[in-house]
């Protein structure tokens, strides 16, 4: 008998779309569980079971399917492989490894069935064990280390729900992922374990707390650092029309945050987005480190074009995954471009299913969809303890651009997200279009999360003898400048800039000074494409001083030259452009020497 | 390839509905031979154990539920390919064609392969990104938003506009500086048979109609036909590129007809309709011809895709320009009142963009200038409407003197560098020469987007 006769099976009784209906495995079938079309190797998860048949999306095109196929039960959830060698890898979104897959099929194509170990059995990676035998161990504690990449440490874990007293474990030296490693004994019972360990993609891992987020993720964009903060293990969305720059300003973050290990779904998005990816996290090298952004980073790709139930997996991979290193005490940031386009996966699929649609003809379940993938960032305490007995915080950082239809904010998966995420930069189709980046509307995004962190800010703000303001300070002050902005605009169309108060001329002009010097940033100079936090207040502050000096000039009766305002804006410039991160002093000196110039340049008597 | 049937249950518009006493494979393609003699193509949509949903490809009107006989064919839809292809014209089915008379011809093609035309998603992984130039010798393209090759960048236009002289332009101007092959496939999706003609009569005036294949899907024929139509035509681009290393663009137009194919045959099909009655499923079917572009790792060949797609009322927020956006590098898109004010071709340079320019113009491909050139035309360019706004409100006489020379660069540019007749072919250094032209006009420091030494070398002093 052969190995699939001992599983029993069932037979398809309808194909349409990616949608298939199965008889005989309903009475035994667990929701969720795959099952195989074993003719074509093509796996399908079990979306609904009813009396005398189930339905199952097909994560592959069912073409040339036929009815009465035999389909085996797996008896097992979608799960992801976690170990050794997912780093700096590029999986689908079922976690098919797509460099194999590559190299096996040089033409390029993604045949259906292909049929790979998402990790390589081969390979051979450097194990350090942190506990002897003898150690009574729980799940989570690290039981030893592996150095993925250059820069990462892999920590080897017990698995979730798995205790005892270690038997064996093996000496410091160069196994695969599934030689055993380590055993436990439980009761009597002896169990042995490989490197690698497997989780369903729709249960949360497991972890003993879950902590309020109070740290920035600083992203290096002035405008989400000042204005509008991410918290480590905080949420954010990125809604904007096309051609507004979501993906570059995705691809931003994810070049320069502040974490340690970026996840990359590119979910329904076009495959040169994903080529250029990779390219660019090949070439860029981390200042920090001299190592390729691609070695702390993982690309989940699962194209416009490819199978849409397999989009829909794809951000719950993601994030599985991200557990996994947050259980390692990582801060892992996690970024979704777009989940519009998971939003329609389930759109496609719920018109399969002849289901009834809410709104726009979204199922009903988008916002409990949706939030069980923004629940699960945090900031979190895990469950294990290293080889020191210390328990570690890790934290998941969750990022989803939105492609709303024409740009209108007022669709189903906006206004849903809106709900579920802490901040939110809504990209501005006029900014674009007058080619400011980031294209980030002031006016509608927001973030709750500046009371939190603001002591972050505190502890690492710099110090000024001649401005008292600490970041929130600076945050509450920009806002200002821009709302008297927004309020002044209307009145000076109606009389002319000219016939305005030099006072109210000082206002439009600072909120024309942050903009351009401050919020907006060149992508093409390379020194403006991040700014460190030290800068930023730095900026902000020399920015902040001047207007502080600038209005007692204007007390003590001197007049705002506006014929100069463009010399002003190109000496502020000059700190975004030509200071480097690093020299802090240039910029104390700039507060020290050049400022007074500029004051005198531009109040005349 | 077996089994004739007797028994339709159902026709609704293309679809048939059998009962099911076949073996039938989903996404077969099914044969109806009506009892006059006429031969249909379908494919199964939707098989359950008491049905088989058939769409049919063409026209269903003459068929009866009972003298119709059905032939399942074991096999998906495929397309012969072959040499023998170039110059020619051929309709959605691909079969050669006269458009003359719309009349199917004998055919005498030696078929060197047969692929199916849903070709499986290229792996990601296999993606090379773009980073080589196609001359169009349109100015407006080649320098302010130049086509890569591997690159999707699609033309939103507007009835009345003239996309159909620009496309003919496009197929029968472009090429690569290389001396590599290069081919056009022209696709024309819902075309008027007058259209058809005259786009014929420019490709053989040309004398480079041997480089350019067509496929021509008229306006009455069949909807099925408009949606199988991009994907023989793309199917035949991956032939030549990726077996037969050639740099094949892909012209689609107009991709408005076959949307609403689409919407039509969703309806028939009672889906549940999303926005302005288009299925939900619009950006996957769009996806999947749009992402039948770009290059791969180890293949010499390139497929590079300008649809074409005219804006219902020119509104850009309709679901067709909208969702073609957000899957496309860019968008060229053209504006009524420059083509009222007789500019040719007419494009909303503002509104426009090629997303995969920057990495692969400059010094080694175009010129060293290109960056900065393009980027201070448009910079300048939006001066000048700015300065056009202002005239309505202090006229002429309050303009300084940069503001008059904005004006003066604002009609060169739209005279001589936008504008262009539909004949006239310019190379890169053309075009450059015409958009330096352009900035002279404008006093040095108002170049703040050009580097000193291309303001030296290329700066002509006004006398």
């Amino acid at each position: 008998m052969s190995v699939e006769e001992l599983h029993k099976y069932g037979v398809i009784t309808s194909i349409k779309g990616s949608i298939i209906k199965v008889k005989g495995l309903e009475n035994e079938i667990r929701l969720h569980d795959l099952v195989k079309i074993s003719n074509h190797n093509i796996l399908s998860e079990v979306i609904q079971i009813y009396s005398n048949y189930i339905v199952a999306q097909s994560y592959d095109d069912t073409n040339s399917l036929k009815l009465y196929e035999k389909v085996i039960n797996l008896k097992k959830p979608l799960s992801m492989e976690l170990g050794p060698g997912l780093m700096a890898n590029v999986f689908d979104g079922i976690q098919r490894p797509l460099e194999t897959i590559f190299e096996h099929f040089k033409e390029g194509k993604l045949e259906k069935g292909i049929d790979f170990s998402p990790l390589s059995r081969e390979k051979k990676w450097h194990f350090v064990p942190l506990r002897k035998k003898g150690d009574n161990v729980n799940s989570g504690d690290f039981i030893g280390t592996v150095q993925e990449t250059e820069i990462i440490t892999h920590k080897i874990m017990i698995p979730p729900a798995v205790f005892g007293k270690i038997t064996f474990i093996a000496e410091e030296g160069d196994y695969n992922i599934i030689d055993t490693i380590y055993c436990l004994t439980e009761n009597g019972q002896e169990t042995s374990f490989s490197m690698l360990q497997k989780w369903p993609i729709t249960k949360r891992r497991p972890f003993e707390r879950k902590i309020k987020p109070n740290e920035p993720l600083l992203t290096g964009t002035r405008i989400i650092d000042l204005l509008f903060p991410i918290a480590k293990g905080g949420t954010s969305a990125v809604p904007g029309g096309f051609g507004t720059g979501k993906t570059v300003i995705l691809q931003t973050i994810a070049k320069y945050c502040k974490a340690d290990i970026i996840i990359f779904i590119g979910c329904g998005e076009p495959g040169n987005e994903i080529a250029n990816v990779l390219k660019q996290f090949k070439e860029i090298y981390d200042a920090k480190n001299g190592r390729p952004l691609l070695d702390r980073t993982i690309i989940i790709a699962n194209t416009s074009n490819m199978p849409v139930s397999a989009r829909d997996a794809s951000l719950f991979s993601g994030v599985t995954i991200a557990e996994y290193y947050r259980d390692m005490g990582y801060d892992v940031a996690v970024l979704a471009d777009s989940t519009s386009r998971w939003a329609e996966s389930l759109r496609e699929i719920c018109g399969l299913l002849e289901e009834m649609p809410a709104e726009e003809g979204y199922p009903a379940y988008l916002p409990t969809r949706l939030s069980s993938f923004y629940e699960r960032a945090g900031v979190f305490q895990t469950n294990g303890r290293d080889h020191l007995g210390k328990q570690n915080i890790g934290s998941l950082t969750i990022i989803g651009s939105i492609s709303p239809p024409a740009g209108d904010f007022n669709e189903p998966v906006t206004t849903v997200t809106k709900r579920v995420v802490q901040s939110l930069l809504a990209l501005d189709n006029n900014l674009a279009y007058l080619k400011q980046y980031p294209a980030i509307n002031w006016m509608k995004s927001y973030s709750n999360y500046p009371v939190q962190i603001s002591e972050w800010w505190r502890n690492n703000d710099i110090y000024w003898s001649e401005i008292d303001l600490d970041w929130i300070g600076c945050q509450k002050q920009v806002d200002e400048i821009l709302s008297k902005d927004h309020e002044l605009k209307f009145i000076t169309q109606l009389i002319g800039k000219k016939n305005l108060p030099d006072d109210q001329k000082l206002d439009l002009f600072m909120a024309k000074l942050i903009q351009n010097s401050f919020l907006g940033q060149n992508a093409f100079v390379e020194i403006d494409n991040f700014t460190e936090h030290k800068k930023l207040l730095g900026l902000i502050k020399i920015i902040l001083l001047f207007f502080k000096e600038g209005k007692i000039l204007l007390k003590r009766g001197l007049r705002f030259d506006e014929n100069k305002e463009d010399e002003v804006l190109n000496s502020i410039m000059k700190i975004t452009h030509s200071i480097p991160n690093a020299d802090f002093d240039q910029i104390e000196q700039f507060k020290n020497k050049n400022l007074s110039d500029i004051l005198k340049l531009v109040f005349v008597k | 390839m077996s089994i004739i049937y007797g028994k339709i249950e159902q026709i609704v518009g293309p679809l048939l509905f059998l009962s099911n006493e076949h073996d039938a494979q989903y996404g077969e393609i099914v044969k109806i031979l009506t009892d006059g003699g006429i031969e249909r193509t379908g494919q199964v949509v939707k098989i359950d154990e008491d049905t088989i949903v058939v769409e049919v490809f063409e026209d269903t009107s003459g068929l009866s539920s009972e003298n119709s006989k059905i032939l399942f064919t074991e096999a998906s839809f495929k397309v012969k390919i072959s040499n023998d292809m170039f110059g020619r014209t051929f309709n959605s089915l691909g079969k050669p064609i006269d458009i003359n008379t719309k009349k199917v011809l004998e055919s005498e093609l030696i078929t060197e392969v047969e692929r199916d035309i849903n070709g499986a998603p290229v792996n990601p992984f296999a993606r090379e990104y773009p980073t080589e130039v196609i001359q169009t010798g349109m100015s407006v393209i080649d320098g302010l938003f130049t086509l890569i090759r591997g690159q999707k960048l699609p033309i939103f236009s507007g009835q009345g506009m003239p996309h159909n002289a620009l496309a003919a332009q496009i197929v029968t101007q472009s090429r690569v500086l290389t001396e590599e092959p290069f081919l056009i496939i022209f696709c024309g999706i819902g075309i008027i048979q007058d259209e058809a003609i005259y786009f014929l009569n420019r490709f053989q005036e040309s004398g480079n109609i041997q480089n350019i294949i067509s496929f021509i899907n008229f306006a009455d024929d069949p909807i099925m036909e408009r949606l199988i139509i991009p994907r023989v035509a793309l199917t035949t681009a991956e032939y030549f590129a990726f077996d037969k290393d050639m740099h094949v663009l892909v012209i689609l137009i107009d991709m408005t007809n076959y949307a609403e194919a689409l919407r039509e045959l969703s309806s028939a099909k009672e889906e549940i309709p999303s926005r302005k009655g288009y299925p939900g499923y619009l950006y996957t079917d769009f996806a999947s011809i749009y992402e039948r572009t770009g290059k791969i790792k180890g293949k010499k060949g390139t497929i590079t895709q300008i649809p074409i797609l005219t804006m219902p009322n020119d509104d850009i927020s309709h679901p067709i320009p909208d969702t073609s956006g957000y899957i496309t590098e860019g968008q060229l898109v053209l504006n009524r009142n420059l083509h009222k004010r007789g500019i040719y071709p007419p494009f909303e340079v503002l509104a426009s963009i090629s997303r995969l320019m920057k990495d692969a113009i400059g010094e080694n491909t175009t010129r060293e200038d290109h960056k900065d050139i393009s980027s201070q035309l448009l910079a300048s360019y939006s001066n000048t409407l700015e300065v056009r706004d202002l005239i309505s409100i202090v006229g002429e006489d309050g303009l300084n003197f940069n503001q008059r020379s904005t004006l003066k660069f604002g009609e060169i540019f739209e005279k001589e560098f936008l504008n262009q007749d539909v004949n006239e072919n310019r190379d890169f250094t053309t075009t450059f020469k015409i958009a330096w032209k352009a900035l002279s006009a404008l006093p040095k420091n108002q170049l703040y987007r050009i580097h000193q030494e291309f303001i030296k070398k290329y700066y002509q002093e006004q006398v």
